[in-house]
């Protein structure tokens, strides 16, 4: 259990064609707080959904949560009515998105977006909320605060509309801060300042935050703890630095493998073959067994479990207990 | 010029006007200013930068998609400067493009086949159905995409495979100089490595030179011979591919390395955070350029704009040199 947030058995599905295909399935993990936890995987692995499903901000026509337990600070938040989430969404738990352009309000000033937040749910008169809104925004290293306060999101630039939208994040001090890509709309440098923003954040405010990426050099760069997703499923988890330096399941190591690397000048690069699965032709078995180099014929038949090893957990049947002496027959090669 | 060279650039620049008012544009966006290199046969020059540095501008010049100011670029020995959009179009042809997105550049109307039969049909007029049918058949095996997909449509594909087909259409024709522009930003990390390896395959096989644009310097290392990297309209430092990575000269060109995430969480290394954002284009600092955020900034930088010189087998445009 851990002390600030648990997701348990989380399964969302899509409508599609009066079909369901369930895109989230059965995801478990958790976050301690003050901690910085990433969800990393590929474009369709489930992790934008993973985080949609926590705010529970997917549209009832579209896609819908179907079993799991989303537990907040002892409280399942699936379980809440729409006019109590709203006070959680913002106040306790805030997101930021990928498109600072496409998640701000295009004809309204920076200042009335972020006092908007700070009078809802602190309850601060108008002086006060302004004063607040100011002293967010110079700390999230934004120069001309006052001036700021009265322009418009086209007159800033991505790197400083994301650094709006944190403040907003930030504006009520929340407990929980979801991370949506936000830095891969961005410029490196830029993408520099904003993780080293994020990072001191945390450290003095003590938010734990979630990170969601696809950027595994992100992860490296600001997470303690990583899940890696794959087809809508927890493939693995662990420590950053276990992570890195022994990845369990082949996926993982595939991906880490595949990442070009400044220094490391190769001839080919190592590409996993094949795609990942469209959701409504999941393969049986492992999900990732066509494409993986280490299948075996349990593999296509039968999914692995997410099994605990020490501190860590990983999906596979290499690692499962009557195959423990695969293990050595992976690490050698 | 070199008899090597395949493509030179010479002081090519384009400035795009900001706003047409009734007598005079109100000022210029000097996209790509006085900028010049070469590109040797058989390799792969590349061209960073972030966001709004030119580097796609400069792309879309070669190709004259759009057309220069001023400046020469010369191609396989002709000065194509100047030429109308008939004769472009013949240049075009040794001369193709892949774009940075996949679902974009590829109409969504048109079968697959007939995506790659296009250009066959317009620059070789002369061929029989059977034999552009045929070739068409040869070129996606080559970049990878199975036969009968043929009669399919670019939706029905993932991004990886578009990708894939926007390649195939640039190979069609057999062109010398393929101008990538962006071709691996849209792509998923596994899938990226594919279409990179791809690129490298094609490249030996058929000898082709490669102009690529990219924001993603551990791509470029990846597949570059020469390196230049842009910041606002201009080119601050020309190296080869080993010597960029392992000692950058140029301030902007060290910051930008060391802000590149490593995937490695045991690396700590002392980063150089530049200060505030990149300049407005249309109204760049004076001197250098790149001087409002560079950390080794001295007087002369704020006057006068240095030019590209010799250090040690690079080519850099700073004043610390």
């Amino acid at each position: 259990m851990y002390d600030l947030l648990n997701v348990k058995g989380l399964k969302t599905a899509f409508k599609n064609n009066n079909q369901r295909v369930s895109v989230v399935n059965g995801v478990d993990f958790g976050i301690n707080k003050g901690e910085i936890v990433g969800i990393v995987g590929e474009s369709g692995c489930g992790k934008s959904v993973t985080s949609l499903s926590i705010m529970r901000l997917l549209h009832d026509t579209t896609g819908d949560i179907q079993d799991g337990k989303v537990t907040f600070k002892g409280e399942n938040l699936l379980d809440l009515s729409e006019r109590s989430m709203r006070k959680i969404r913002g106040k306790e738990i805030a997101m930021i998105f990928q498109e600072p352009m496409t998640s701000l309000n295009p004809v309204m000033k920076i200042g009335k977006q972020l006092m908007q937040g700070i009078i809802l749910h602190l309850k601060y008169s108008k002086e006060k909320a302004k004063k607040h809104a100011i002293d967010t925004l110079k700390s999230v290293g934004i120069p001309r605060a006052e001036d700021i306060m009265n322009e418009y999101p086209h007159q800033l630039s991505g790197g400083m509309r994301q650094r709006v939208m944190i403040a907003i994040a930030m504006s009520c001090e929340p407990e929980l801060l979801i991370a949506d890509e936000p830095t891969t709309a961005l410029d490196v440098t830029i993408q520099a300042q904003i993780l080293e923003l994020m990072k001191r954040l945390q450290s003095d405010r003590g938010t734990a935050i979630l990170m969601i990426t696809h950027d595994l050099g992100v992860v490296a760069e600001v997470c303690d703890r990583v899940i890696v997703m794959y087809a809508g499923r927890v493939v693995e988890e662990a420590s950053v630095d276990e992570l890195f330096e022994s990845p369990r399941h082949p996926y993982t190591k595939d991906l880490i493998e595949s990442v070009p690397k400044i220094g490391e000048r190769k001839s080919r690069l190592y590409s996993i073959p094949g795609h990942v699965p469209n959701p409504n032709q999941m393969p049986n078995g492992c999900k990732f067994a066509p494409r993986c180099q280490h299948a075996m014929e349990i593999c296509f038949n039968k999914e692995p479990e997410l099994t605990s090893e020490e501190k860590r957990k990983h999906r596979c049947w290499l690692y499962q207990q009557n195959n423990v002496g695969r293990e050595q027959n992976l690490g050698s090669k | 010029m070199a008899a090597n060279n395949l493509l030179e650039v010479k002081n090519i620049k384009k400035y795009f006007p900001l706003s047409k008012g009734w007598f005079s544009a109100k000022g210029h966006v000097k996209a790509v200013d006085q900028v010049s290199f070469s590109i040797q046969r058989g390799e792969t020059f590349s061209l960073v930068g972030e966001s709004g540095c030119g580097k796609s501008t400069l792309g879309r010049l070669i190709n004259g998609l759009i057309k220069s100011d001023d400046g020469e670029i010369i191609f396989k020995g002709k000065n194509l400067t100047g030429a109308n959009e008939k004769a472009w179009r013949s240049y075009r042809k040794p001369m193709q493009m892949i774009f940075q997105d996949p679902y974009a550049s590829l109409s969504p109307r048109m079968k697959i086949k007939d995506i790659l039969d296009e250009p066959l049909k317009i620059h070789h007029p002369e061929l029989s159905k059977e034999t552009r049918k045929t070739m068409v058949q040869e070129i996606l095996d080559v970049c990878g995409i199975d036969a009968y997909h043929l009669d399919k449509y670019a939706h029905e594909f993932s991004g990886g495979q578009r990708q894939r087909i926007g390649i195939a259409r640039a190979l069609i024709l057999k062109p010398e100089l393929i101008i990538a522009d962006e071709p691996v930003s849209a792509l998923d990390v596994s899938i990226q490595a594919q279409v990179l390896n791809l690129l490298k395959e094609l490249q030996e096989n058929y000898q082709l030179t490669y102009l690529f644009i990219s924001h993603d310097l551990s791509v470029v290392e990846h597949i570059s011979d020469k390196i230049a990297v842009m910041y606002l309209g201009n080119i601050v430092e020309i190296s080869p591919a080993e010597d960029i990575f392992s000692r950058p000269k140029h301030p902007y060109t060290q910051a930008l390395l060391s802000a590149v995430p490593i995937p490695n969480p045991k690396v700590k290394r002392e980063r150089i955070m530049l200060k505030g954002e990149i300049p407005n284009a249309a109204n760049p600092p004076k001197g250098c350029k790149f001087h409002s955020r560079c950390p080794h900034a001295m007087d002369i930088c704020k006057t006068v704009e240095p030019q590209l010189k010799k250090v040690e087998g690079q080519m850099v445009a700073c004043h610390l040199y």
